[in-house]
Order: C-alpha cells, then sequence, then structure tokens
C-alpha cells in the first residue's frame, strides 16, 4: 500500500496542465519604465490627451510611492525596470474583422486550453472578449448585444467608441491614486475589457473574458470597467490559465464596477495562473485591485473567485455599499498548494443606511501553502441598520501549510449589526478512509470532501462555470494528502 | 471459501492487538464474532478493510483465494468487501446521493459495468430506502453531517444494500441503537442473506443475534479466537459472562 508520503511525491511532481506556450511575433516596447513609455503605450493606442495625462499623472504619482509590505507574503524584491510593459500580437495592425481572420496560433492556445472560440460562440450562449497577452483578438456576439444597447467591447476599443463613458467612469472606483500597483496600472495599462448596460436592461448572456498571459516577462495590466445603469442586470464571467514560464510575472489588474440604483452585478472570476513549480520556482504574482460600487438605492454586487493558481495573490475585493439598502456579496474559495502564497479576502464599505454585506471565504492550504484571509468590514456613521455576516472557513492538508485570519471590523454607528464565525478543519485521514472503503480512490475522496467544503461558494457560479471551478480545484490539489 | 485468514498478527504502532487468528468464512454464511472490550474485534474488522493505522505483522489473508492483504482499501471494496463502520464519519457538504452513486459506479467501473445515472440510481435505491424505514430527506443530506445515532447505522445498512457485497462485515452495528432502530437494522440485514452473500457480525452483546442468527459464533479474547461453535455459543456467553472464558484459555496463555 502506498503511504502518504509517497503519494505526495508522486503527485505533486505532475506538471502544470496548461504550461505551454505559442509562438507568436510578439511587437514590444523596450523593457523598463519611464514617461516615454507610457507616452509610447498611449500614442500606440491612438488615445485622446485626457486619456495620456491620466496615465501622466498616475505614473508621477506612483513613483512617489512604495510597494506596500503589509501583505502576509514574501518574495523577492521586484525590478520594475527590468520589465516590458507593452507586447501586442503583430497581427493586431490589422484587426480581425471575425474568428477567420484570427491568428490560427491563437485560436490553437485556446483550444488547448478547452476553451474553442467558435464552439463558444455557437454552442454556450457566451459572448467572448478574449484577451491575448495585451490586445483584444476577438469579441463575439457584439451585434446581439448591441441591439439592447449593451457595449461590450476592449477597452481599447471602448476608449475610441465611447471615450464620453470611460472619461466619466474611468477612475471613480479605483482612483488613480488608489494603491501601488492600481496605480501602476492606470498609468500603464494596456488593455482589458469594457461593459456598459443600459437602464433597464437585463443582459441575456453570461458575458465573459478569457486572460491569458504569454509574452515573455510581459507584465499584464488589464482594466476593466463595467457600467451597469439603472435597473440594469449584468453576469460577467473573468477565466484564466498561463502557460509555464520559470520567471516570475507581474499581474496588476484593476477592476471597476458601477452599480447604479437597483442595478446587479454579478462578477465571478476562476482564477489559474501558472503557481510556480513544486519547489516554489516561477509563477505569476497577481497583484489585484477589485473594486465595485453600489453607487444608486437597492443596488446590487457580487464577487465570487475561486483561486487556485498564481505564485503570490494579494488580492480584495470589495464593495462600496453607499446607495441605501445596497447589497455586496463576497464569495471566495483560495487554493494554496506547494510553496503557493495567497493574501485575500474583502472590504466591505457600508457608507448608506440598511446595507447588507455577506462574506464567505473558504480557504484550502496543501503542501507548503500559506493562505491568509484579511477582511476589512467597516461601518460609517450614517449606516444605520446594517448589517454584515461574515463565514470564514480554512481547510488544512497535511502539516506543512498554514492557514491565517485577520479580520478588521470597524463600526461607526450603534444599530450596526456584525456577525463573523471562523472554523479550521484538516481533512481526517478517517474521512479518506472512509471513501476508500467505499471504493473511493484517494484522489476521489479528496476532490469530493474539498468540494464539499467549498460547496456554498460554488453554488454562487454560474452552471459552466462552477463545473470548470471543481475541476480546477481537482487539479490543484491532486496528491496534497495521501 | 469466501475467506479464509491464517495466523494473523497486527500492530498499532508497537503494541500487538491481534495475536494469531485463524478463521474461515464460507460464501453464504454468517459469522458472529463476539468478545470482550479490548479483545481485538474492531481491530479485526479495519485490518480486513484495510486501514493502514493497522500493520499487519505476520499470516496471510486470503479472499476468494487471493491475497487480500496486497489489495489498498478501495479495490477490496471494489472487489465487494464492505465494512459497516461503528463510528460512520461525517462528510460536510457532500450530498448523500451523490456519494452513495459515485461509491456504486466505483465498484460498477471495476467490474466493467456501465455507471448509473442519477436518474436510473434515485430508481435503484428508492425501494432500499423503504426497506430500512430512512427517511427520504436523509439522501439530500451532507453524509452522515447532523444524522442521529439511529440514523448513521442506518445509513451504513442502506449503503450495504445498494453496495450489495460479498462479504459485509459489521462492526459494533448495534451499539447505540434502541430496540426499535435494532429491529430494523436487522431485517435490512436479513433481506440481504443469501447464498452470493457472507456477513461477519462483530458484537458485544448477544441482544442482537436474536435478530441477525448467525450460522456460527466465534469469541475473541486477547487477540485470539479462543471458542467457536453454533449459535448456542452466544446464548452460553451470554448466561455465563466474558469472565467464563478466561477458564477456556490454557494457563499458559492467561495474562
Amino acid at each position: 500500500m502506498a503511504t502518504p508520503a509517497n503519494n505526495v511525491e508522486t503527485l505533486a511532481t505532475q506538471e502544470y496542465k496548461y504550461g505551454f506556450v505559442t509562438e507568436i511575433e510578439q511587437e514590444t516596447i523596450p523593457r523598463g519604465l519611464n514617461e516615454n513609455v507610457v507616452r509610447l503605450i498611449s500614442a500606440k493606442k491612438n488615445e485622446p490627451e485626457w486619456l495620456l495625462e491620466w496615465r501622466l499623472k498616475s505614473y508621477r504619482h506612483w513613483l512617489t510611492m512604495e510597494e506596500p509590505k503589509w501583505a502576509n507574503v514574501k518574495f523577492d524584491p521586484i525590478d520594475y525596470q527590468a520589465a516590458y510593459y507593452y507586447a501586442a500580437p503583430k497581427s493586431k495592425a490589422n484587426r480581425p474583422k471575425s474568428l477567420d481572420e484570427v491568428d490560427p496560433e491563437l485560436l490553437k492556445t485556446y483550444e488547448k486550453l478547452g476553451i474553442p472560440l467558435q464552439e463558444q460562440e455557437l454552442l454556450s450562449g457566451v459572448a467572448v472578449d478574449a484577451v491575448f497577452d495585451s490586445v483584444s483578438v476577438a469579441t463575439t456576439f457584439k451585434e446581439k448585444l448591441a441591439k439592447l444597447g449593451i457595449i461590450f467591447c476592449s477597452f481599447s476599443e471602448a476608449v475610441q467608441e465611447h471615450p464620453e463613458l470611460v472619461r466619466k467612469w474611468l477612475g471613480s472606483v479605483v482612483p488613480y491614486t488608489d494603491n501601488f500597483f492600481a496605480t501602476l496600472n492606470s498609468a500603464v495599462f494596456s488593455d482589458g475589457s469594457f461593459a456598459y448596460i443600459p437602464k433597464g436592461v437585463r443582459c441575456p448572456m453570461e458575458l465573459s473574458t478569457y486572460f491569458r498571459i504569454n509574452a515573455k516577462e510581459t507584465g499584464q495590466f488589464e482594466r476593466t470597467l463595467i457600467v451597469a445603469e439603472e435597473g440594469a442586470y449584468v453576469s460577467y464571467l473573468e477565466g484564466c490559465t498561463a502557460p509555464m514560464r520559470d520567471e516570475n510575472q507581474l499581474h496588476a489588474a484593476v477592476v471597476e464596477l458601477v452599480a447604479l440604483d437597483n442595478a446587479t452585478i454579478k462578477y465571478s472570476t476562476v482564477q489559474n495562473w501558472y503557481p510556480g513549480d513544486k519547489e516554489g520556482k516561477g509563477g505569476i504574482y497577481n497583484f489585484v485591485t477589485k473594486r465595485g460600487k453600489c453607487q444608486g438605492v437597492n443596488s446590487k454586487i457580487s464577487w465570487t473567485q475561486v483561486e487556485t493558481g498564481s505564485a503570490i495573490t494579494w488580492k480584495y475585493p470589495g464593495c462600496i455599499l453607499q446607495g441605501d439598502n445596497s447589497v455586496g456579496e463576497f464569495y471566495s474559495v483560495a487554493v494554496t498548494n506547494n510553496y503557493q502564497q495567497a493574501d485575500t479576502g474583502t472590504k466591505m464599505i457600508h457608507v448608506g443606511k440598511n446595507t447588507r454585506s455577506t462574506i464567505v471565504s473558504k480557504g484550502i492550504s496543501a503542501g507548503h501553502g500559506q493562505n491568509s484571509y484579511r477582511g476589512m468590514v467597516k461601518i460609517l456613521k450614517n449606516a444605520t441598520g446594517a448589517r454584515n455576516y461574515s463565514q470564514c472557513d480554512s481547510l488544512l492538508m497535511g502539516d506543512k501549510c498554514g492557514a491565517h485570519t485577520f479580520p478588521y471590523l470597524e463600526v461607526k454607528n450603534p444599530t450596526a449589526q456584525v456577525e463573523h464565525e471562523a472554523s479550521t478543519s484538516k481533512i481526517g485521514e478517517d474521512q479518506i478512509f472512509y471513501c476508500r472503503q467505499r471504493g473511493l480512490s484517494t484522489e476521489d475522496a479528496i476532490g469530493m470532501i474539498v468540494n464539499g467544503f467549498c460547496k456554498e461558494v460554488f453554488r454562487e457560479l454560474p452552471m459552466e462555470f462552477a463545473v470548470e471551478a471543481q475541476k480546477l480545484l481537482g487539479i490543484s490539489l491532486e496528491g496534497s494528502v495521501g | 471459501m469466501l475467506l479464509e485468514i491464517k495466523n494473523l498478527h497486527a500492530n498499532v504502532g508497537n503494541t500487538e492487538i491481534l495475536k494469531g487468528i485463524d478463521l474461515k468464512v464460507g460464501l453464504g454464511e454468517v459469522h458472529a464474532i463476539m468478545g470482550p472490550n479490548g479483545s481485538g474485534k474492531s481491530t479485526l474488522a479495519q485490518v480486513l478493510a484495510g486501514r493502514d493505522v493497522y500493520k499487519v505483522t505476520e499470516g496471510e489473508v486470503l479472499y476468494g483465494g487471493k491475497d487480500l492483504l496486497e489489495l489498498d482499501p478501495e479495490f477490496r471494496a471494489r472487489e465487494g468487501i464492505f465494512l459497516a463502520f461503528q463510528y460512520p464519519v461525517e462528510i460536510p457538504g457532500v450530498n448523500n446521493t451523490y456519494f452513495l452513486r459515485a461509491a456504486l459506479n466505483a465498484a460498477r467501473k471495476h467490474r466493467g459495468e456501465e455507471e448509473l445515472d442519477a436518474m436510473d440510481f434515485l430508481t435503484h435505491i428508492r425501494e432500499k430506502i423503504k426497506l430500512l424505514e430512512m427517511d427520504e430527506t436523509l439522501m439530500n443530506r451532507p453524509v452522515n453531517e447532523g444524522f442521529s445515532g439511529g440514523e448513521k447505522k442506518r445509513n451504513e445498512i442502506l449503503q450495504m444494500a445498494v453496495l450489495e457485497p460479498k462479504l459485509a462485515i459489521m462492526d459494533e452495528t448495534d451499539s447505540g441503537l434502541d430496540i426499535d432502530a435494532l429491529r430494523i437494522v436487522a431485517s435490512g440485514v436479513n433481506s440481504l442473506r443469501g447464498k452470493e452473500r457472507s456477513i461477519i457480525v462483530v458484537t458485544h452483546y448477544q441482544r442482537l443475534l436474536n435478530y441477525i442468527v448467525p450460522d456460527f459464533v466465534h469469541v475473541l479474547s486477547n487477540g485470539r479466537i479462543v471458542k467457536s461453535g453454533s449459535k448456542e455459543l452466544a446464548l452460553e456467553l451470554e448466561e455465563k459472562g466474558y469472565s467464563w472464558l478466561d477458564e477456556t484459555v490454557p494457563v499458559s496463555e492467561r495474562a
């Protein structure tokens, strides 16, 4: 019979399933960062003057900032001058009008990932804005959405086609001064997605973006902006896998969501950036700023995330609950295996009256993984009747990993109700034996136990995404317990 | 012969628990293994199921003529060995029906049979749920989570009924059951008796054997089978108590 230790070793050596590199000619700006690079990025994208000014303002502000050190993660200093700040597939010069014009190499990449665009277009009814490196290569279902007045396109395109909307909302939730990584993003963001749902419109399909880092040593600076006007509804899916790399890659995205009166935005993420090898070499640094503003009354923003990848994750999708009766939700599964580190959680800022927030965080640590939940619930003075419920569960696999919880509560209104529950458990040998005695393999047993643990989060995901998330979790944890 | 245990020794850490068990179980037979606390009854059950906290140090176990000790627990299960746990384990968040279907399909796949989908499976188990007078809502709850003691034991027997093992080992299934639950569990087990299935009932008390009448009774004491006989042996034991056994153990072996 295999001993637990043997099992761990055999299976931990399994290679990252999505580790391959697509050979495509890259058009890059020289390494390093200075004002000229910022200008060059802006010029390449043919941006209006105000946007260049905004980038420059951000860049100058960034120079005055220091990399934050408070997160419970360890990494060698990042040399910001050694990275490339812009790379685009060359075919970008003549933007493809349809999938037929898309570089076949790119399409093959997606196929390997199991997300062929054509199939998605035809079968799943998901509109895909695929971001390959920094530039969108294909946008589908646009016409159908356009009939409803929904705008769903790459960020660059939005800048060209709808500058008034971009100008109005860009930086309205995450100001350019917000934090070191968000400010860097504001200076050098390359592309991303833009969605605008007009008043009273319910978006009839899930909007989806597949991100992918491909160019060697290319920092990724995605920028996503979603605006739901009064009474609008949208569900947005973000998912990603990254090819195998030896060198650490920085990913500093910004996502801004705005929900006006009675609007609802549901934002779901399955994140599977390359986590590094079993020794902790390589992997993506995922330093992301995600924030939603429930600006209108009765508005709702819901974040659901499944984080299995990245060497380091630093991410706190939050909600500013400004409108009265607005609702913020955060459902999260974060997995750390081998030498992965995650410091993730949420911020719920209650500003308006009777605002409600729910936080359900499930952390899974295996191998030498370190998993920290960091959550802030802030109830401001005027937030009469505000309520928060937080639940924070950790699951440990093996005895070399760690789980940490850092809840911050700041309550300035005496009528507020705040509840926090936390638990830590270990996958028991008795649970695994019970499953095996019923004929299930150890792997299946672990998969089942872990999925059971994450159930409350998975059920918040759209169906097809939930299936993908469960699979990912299985892959990420293979061989973690013998 | 379905099961043949020869001179089986097993340890936990450095402590020897089983000190040379010999036992033969033929197909279709029901054997009761009785004995005082600490005699090694549960250890024997767990060793047969393949729990690796117990180390077999000597002896062999043949199952259908094949070396059982070579097999990992899940393969023993798929080959038809079922252990009804004394303390069934809770698995939070995992749906009871889903779990049982996964277990059945693992065995079916192993046998080269087609796996059952959710609908077929429901049809398959409905009858068995009725037989065990189980509350059907338990099937939609997480495995054993929040179940009463009696519900957990009934759930074990339901699993046994669905998995249709060749060899069922029931580890103190009667413990913690009131008389009604005992009757239901026993009738469930009795309905599973048959030519193609052998059952080992591990119990401390004779009580269960009024309901599940064994073909053979073995008395385990201090890691060895010290007496074997027909069902009357259980009654004799009930009457005289386990201390009677001490007199049956050779003087040289007494503690």
